[in-house]
């Protein structure tokens, strides 16, 4: 539903601001001794005179960048979680946008098969069967798994955003209409159902479609939370101001409400990744994608097709990726939570409810984690 | 909106996603580029057959008949699912409904206990780590709880099948009922049965130890509310605030938790049942994915969806009597 009044209402909002002085000056006129508005006020008052002070473009960029970027930094900083998650969220970021450029891809027969970690620094997380190093086997993974995470992370938040804020601003008919969509989107079964398209869709080796791909059965659990924060936002009196002023309701969803709810869509982007990356393995440790390029699960893949779960000295096949996928997951989690703990106002009111008796402990709100319970 | 009955109008969203699910199987095995209709056609015809032949097998298989124009084939395709016709499967040459049948109650089973038992074991840690908020207890199964959370259960399961079956023996490598025993309700079928079943539950439960947590936030934010300080003011009793109060309003939002899950736990019963060989519904849907056998794999695919589908519907519909503010609320439409 447009809202039928938009244009006039803004004209009329700027006439009336138009008008303010004329009616101002003849009022003070008119009146002498009793001055009950404050008489005239001359030129050199502090509200006739423009700022003196010369801002360029670099003091702007440097003010956006205290307020966005540099102090939530020092905030999030402060808690050990967030070291932990970033450093090893940066640590990826590094492993798969450098790391194919400093270490060699591997080859076929590059060494003995089923050679053990740390043993021969050539090779320091071993080899596997046909003799491929493991450790420039997750190297190059990062990178593909980077890729899916990316595109499949970004379509999530993006569409789940997207959908559960208009459904829950606008209400009526296309919260009807949205939701139903939604609930059919939460209905479908995960796996199956990437696993059917994947298989009939000519996805080929492209790691973005993938991502994409792993996006259709995730983004509905954000929508409909998404959908519910807007219900108790569209209440509020700045937004009931914004509709009062005319303002159009895409101009209200995503300028006016949105912002307040990006903390919630950025940890959620963290859970999404999560998610990206448990599918995708999963999708290519079944064996149902092509595949060109190593990752992650087709690394386990071919461990457990040449049995490396009963095969002596074969473990570290399966460890070398399960680690790099565990360590990674962590890593997530832990950013997810420590951006809660900054961004969320539950939990911060929830401390301050608790008045007496209770050290400020840094070891609760995990939030973030009920939503995400099982994996794939 | 009119004002029915929340029940009602809940009962018709799941008939409407149902629908839904149903419809858009037929639009991917029909209307899909690559779709597998066109695909086994091909198949057949390539091996020699005669393309009049060839269409009528395809039509027994899929029950869809490719000469029909789409709308004409789309009524058939509804009206052989409502008969609960999902054709037959070309690899294990048998209708798709009787190996569903019979695989279902064994994907069912895994399931419902690791659903079961991690909800219970997920809602006793949490209140236990939320009434020691803070502590040695507390911090230890916190970050026990995260590192379990970051493992996917399939990599859990795994670990235990290299371990526990392959190494030291303790339970089957795979399968899923004991050989060489009668089937019955005699005490050795049945225990074989869960030693089968016992590892595929258990990566399962391990993997969903996040759900403490929720419960631990939940239970902390709840005993913090000015309502629990007033209840014990009225001078009301121990076992009175921690049942009524605490736990009803920290549990609420777990049930919802739950239901999320289900959709989750049937989609990862496919991996699950593919690591430990485990031949329910999901280890049948993959194999029919390897096999190109398309009636069956869609009829996997409908069947898991409708279970989720009726799963949703009895969690909703239960959760209506333990929360009252659920039933139905309206908002006004800007």
């Amino acid at each position: 539903m447009s809202d039928p009044n938009d244009g006039p209402g803004e004209r009329d909002h700027a006439d009336a601001l138009e008008a303010i002085p004329d009616r101002d000056g003849s009022t003070s006129d008119a009146d002498g001794v009793a001055r009950t508005d404050g008489g005239n006020v001359g030129v050199d008052s502090p509200f006739e005179v423009v700022s003196q002070v010369e801002e360029t473009r670099l003091d702007r960029f440097r003010k956006l960048y205290d307020t966005y970027i540099r102090a939530p930094f020092l905030i999030i900083w402060t808690d050990w979680r967030a070291r932990i998650g970033f450093t090893i969220v940066f640590t990826y970021l590094f492993m798969g946008l450098v790391g194919p450029h400093i270490i060699e891809p591997t080859e076929v027969g590059e060494a003995g098969a089923l050679a053990k970690p740390f043993q021969n620094m050539d090779y320091p997380l071993g080899t596997d069967d046909m003799g491929r190093d493991l450790l420039s086997q997750v190297v190059f993974s990062t990178t593909e798994i980077l890729k899916m995470v990316t595109s499949g992370a970004l379509a999530t938040v993006g569409v789940g955003t997207m959908v559960g804020a208009i459904a829950g601003y606008k209400g009526g008919w296309i919260d009807t209409v949205l939701s139903s969509i939604t609930d059919i989107f939460i209905n479908l079964p995960g796996l199956p159902t990437v696993m059917v398209l994947a298989l009939l869709l000519p996805i080929g080796n492209n790691p973005y479609v993938v991502g994409l791909l792993l996006s259709i059965a995730a983004w509905g659990g954000l929508a409909r939370a998404i959908r519910s924060q807007m219900l108790t936002l569209r209440g509020e009196s700045f937004v009931e101001a914004s509709r009062a002023m005319g303002i159009s309701s895409r101009a209200i969803i995503f300028k006016e409400i949105v912002p307040h709810l990006m903390p919630f869509v950025v940890i959620n982007l963290t859970n999404a990744a999560r998610r990206v990356i448990f599918s995708a393995v999963a999708l290519y440790y079944l064996g149902i994608l092509p595949f060109e390029n190593l990752n992650w699960g087709i690394t386990l893949n071919l461990a457990y097709g040449s049995g490396a779960h009963y095969r002596p000295g074969a473990l570290h096949w399966f460890l070398v990726p399960m680690i790099a996928i565990i360590v990674f997951s962590v890593g997530l989690i832990l950013l997810g939570q420590s951006l809660d703990r900054v961004f969320n106002p539950r939990v911060r009111a929830r401390h301050e409810k608790r008045s007496e008796g209770s050290e400020a402990d840094g070891e609760d709100d995990e939030m973030t984690a009920e939503a995400t319970v099982g994996g794939v | 909106m009119v004002n029915i009955d929340w029940r009602l109008r809940r009962l018709g969203q799941t008939a409407f996603t149902a629908w839904a699910v149903i419809t858009l199987s037929f639009v991917i095995v029909r209307m899909m580029p690559g779709n597998p209709m066109g695909a086994m056609i091909q198949q057949l015809e390539r091996r020699g057959m005669d393309p009049v032949r060839a269409r009528q097998l395809v039509e027994l298989r899929l029950s869809i008949d490719p000469t029909k124009p789409i709308p004409a084939a789309y009524v058939d395709y509804m009206v052989n699912m409502v008969q609960g016709n999902l054709g037959q499967s070309v690899y294990y040459q048998e209708s798709v409904v009787d190996i569903i049948a019979q695989s279902l109650p064994w994907t069912l089973f895994v399931l419902s206990w690791a659903t079961f038992i991690s909800f219970f074991i997920g809602i006793s840690v949490g209140a236990l780590m939320a009434y020691w908020e803070g502590g040695k207890l507390d911090v230890g199964l916190t970050s026990w709880a995260i590192l379990m959370g970051s493992i996917p259960f399939y990599v859990l399961a795994i670990m235990l099948l290299i371990f526990m079956s392959y190494r030291w023996g303790f339970f089957p490598t795979g399968g899923k009922r004991p050989t060489g025993i009668e089937p019955g309700l005699t005490w050795p079928f049945i225990s074989g049965v869960i030693h089968h079943a016992a590892l595929p539950i258990l990566s399962m439960i391990v993997a969903s130890g996040v759900a403490s947590l929720g419960m631990r936030g939940n239970a902390i934010r709840v005993l913090g509310e000015d309502y629990l300080r007033v209840a014990r003011l009225r001078g009301l009793s121990d076992v009175t605030i921690s049942t009524q109060y605490v736990a009803r309003n920290a549990i609420l939002p777990m049930y919802t938790t739950l239901l999320i899950g289900i959709g989750e736990m049937f989609g990862g019963s496919i991996v699950l049942e593919q690591v430990f060989q485990y031949r329910g519904v999901g280890w049948y849907m993959l194999s029919a994915t390897y096999q190109r056998d398309y009636p069956l794999m869609m009829g996997g695919f409908v069947v898991i969806t409708l279970a989720v589908v009726i799963a949703l519907l009895i969690a909703d519909l239960t959760y209506g009597y333990l929360d009252p503010r659920a039933r139905g609320q309206e908002s006004e439409s800007y």
